[in-house]
């Protein structure tokens, strides 16, 4: 049924694979730490590149190499980035993320270090970047339906307002749009605790809901309680959610899913930096509640807009996808006005409805994805942290 | 020219309150002081009710509603988010030093 949200276009960037990007970047993407620097080279050589340095990739196993690999393919793989180059000390894992990026049709040159030295390999790469640049800055945006956007959300430096204005903002938006059609992302596993009774009524059957308690019992059971001290308050909540009046996990869960709003439902759960793979609609993505780790897997899962929610005055970024800032409190307004792209205080004094607040929100959704850089992106905030599951070989 | 066509604004709540069934509401102006004659709304229904504060509390903290007693389960957004650790009079500071997680 049409509504008013159903005629919104972005001027996006339509990819080979026909998904729609709000970016255009030229990605130099390290392998492994040790190639950080020969990218960094490369990204110094070539202006208009990006070198997304990160602490991992030697050694992993197991689960925790499959999500390094989904990790890095998943954000070479995102419609906002143009043109991938991969570089990595050897050729075997070099090959294997370059070609899954490939899987998208986008341009990937892939470079290794070993028998010849950074020197030749920066020489090399730089030429393909240099090409890559070329062939992105005369990509021109086009009209896309705004349905057409993967939106994620995770909040963080959360206290009572983000349960009170900055959370529900994000769940009318998911309430208006994903009916649209838009593909969104939730999760903060550790940080449903408390509201997971909650969360599992959400799912859209009884099967999905089974399998969201299973897995976010699993790790009560395999992280939470394997590694507990006496508590977890130190940590969950932070001390930042403490000073903002948070006095318990199970407050902030409940604050935390008001992200999803009153209608929504998700219809499968995705490991951390996994793309959906049942069409349309809402997905929970087991990932971190950290806000650097949670934002960059949800980017390797293919999201191009992040809707960040915050309490104290989270100032998270990332390198490739916007994170667009909400806040419904004054102080962190009055504070710390530069990083806040949508201010929705209003709410609290009773002045704007949550469906106003959602409708501004949407509306900088559009304004965002039509170009306005975030408050994250003027700031220059790129932060891209990889998760580890475990400890490497 | 004032506009004085339009109604005078609602006066600003010091407290909101999620839901009717709660038993703590969060402060959501800054600098409120022990003895302020509080409005607070519940943001479910948005009916008013005025409460005293009985302590300076900073914004984003949450206040008593009624008088709580040890064991008894603080209630916000109508679900159970701890236990009460101390007695707190109505009105009093609710955070980390009288409430709890019954979780870890």
């Amino acid at each position: 049924m049409a509504s008013k949200y159903s005629n919104i276009t972005v001027q996006g960037y339509r990819r080979e694979n026909g998904r729609v990007g709000v970016r255009n970047h030229v990605v130099i993407l390290p392998v492994d730490d040790i190639s950080n620097a020969a990218c960094e080279a490369v990204a110094n050589n070539v202006k208009g590149t990006l070198a997304i340095s990160h602490a991992y990739g030697r050694l992993q196993f197991g689960e925790d190499l499959d999500v390094h690999f989904r990790t890095m393919i998943g954000t070479g793989a995102n419609p906002n980035v143009a043109a991938v180059v991969v570089i990595g000390i050897e050729p075997g894992w070099t090959k294997r993320i370059a070609d899954g990026i490939r899987q998208t049709g986008k341009p990937v040159e892939e470079f290794s270090i070993e028998q010849k030295g950074d020197f030749e390999t920066i020489r090399a790469a730089s030429w393909a970047a240099k090409a890559m640049v070329h062939h992105a800055t005369e990509m021109q945006r086009e009209e896309c339906s705004i349905s057409e956007l993967w939106v994620s959300t995770k909040c963080g430096e959360s206290d009572t307002t983000t349960g009170l204005g900055s959370c529900p903002t994000v769940g009318n938006m998911y309430d208006k749009l994903l009916p649209e059609g838009i593909t969104g992302f939730f999760g903060e596993t550790s940080e449903i605790t408390g509201a997971e009774h909650i969360c599992k009524e959400r799912a859209a059957d009884k099967e999905t809901g089974e399998r969201w308690y299973k897995m976010w019992k699993a790790y009560q059971d395999d992280v939470i309680f394997a590694h507990q001290t006496d508590d977890l308050s130190d940590s969950q909540p932070t001390k930042g959610n403490i000073e903002g009046g948070l006095t318990t996990i199970e407050e902030k869960a409940l604050g935390n899913l008001e992200k999803i709003g009153r209608t929504s439902t998700y219809i499968d759960i995705l490991d951390p930096a996994e793309a959906p793979g049942k069409g349309n609609g809402l997905y929970f993505m087991d990932s971190s509640s950290a806000a650097a780790e949670c934002v960059t897997l949800m980017a390797a899962g293919g999201a191009v807009i992040h809707t960040f929610p915050t309490g104290q005055g989270n100032v998270v970024g990332n390198p490739i996808v916007p994170v667009i800032k909400i806040t419904a409190n004054p102080r962190t307004v009055r504070t710390m006005a530069e990083h806040v792209d949508v201010d929705v205080s209003g709410i609290l004094r009773r002045e704007q409805t949550i469906d106003e607040a959602g409708d501004a929100l949407i509306e900088m959704i559009r304004r965002t994805s039509n170009g306005r850089s975030t408050a994250a992106e003027a700031l220059g905030h790129r932060e891209f942290s990889m998760t580890k599951l475990y400890r490497s070989a | 020219m004032p506009d004085t066509s339009k109604p005078i604004p609602n006066e600003i709540p010091q407290l909101l309150v999620h839901e009717e069934a709660d038993n703590v509401g969060v402060v959501v102006v800054e600098g409120l002081k022990a003895g302020t004659d509080m409005l607070c709304c519940i943001t479910h229904d948005n009916s008013t009710f005025r409460l005293t504060a009985g302590a300076d509390v900073p914004i984003g903290h949450k206040i008593a509603l009624k008088d709580l007693k040890a064991g008894d389960t603080a209630t916000k957004y109508g679900e159970d988010i701890g236990k009460i650790t101390a007695d707190i009079d109505r009105g009093a500071h609710v955070h980390t030093h009288n409430c709890k997680t019954k979780r870890w």
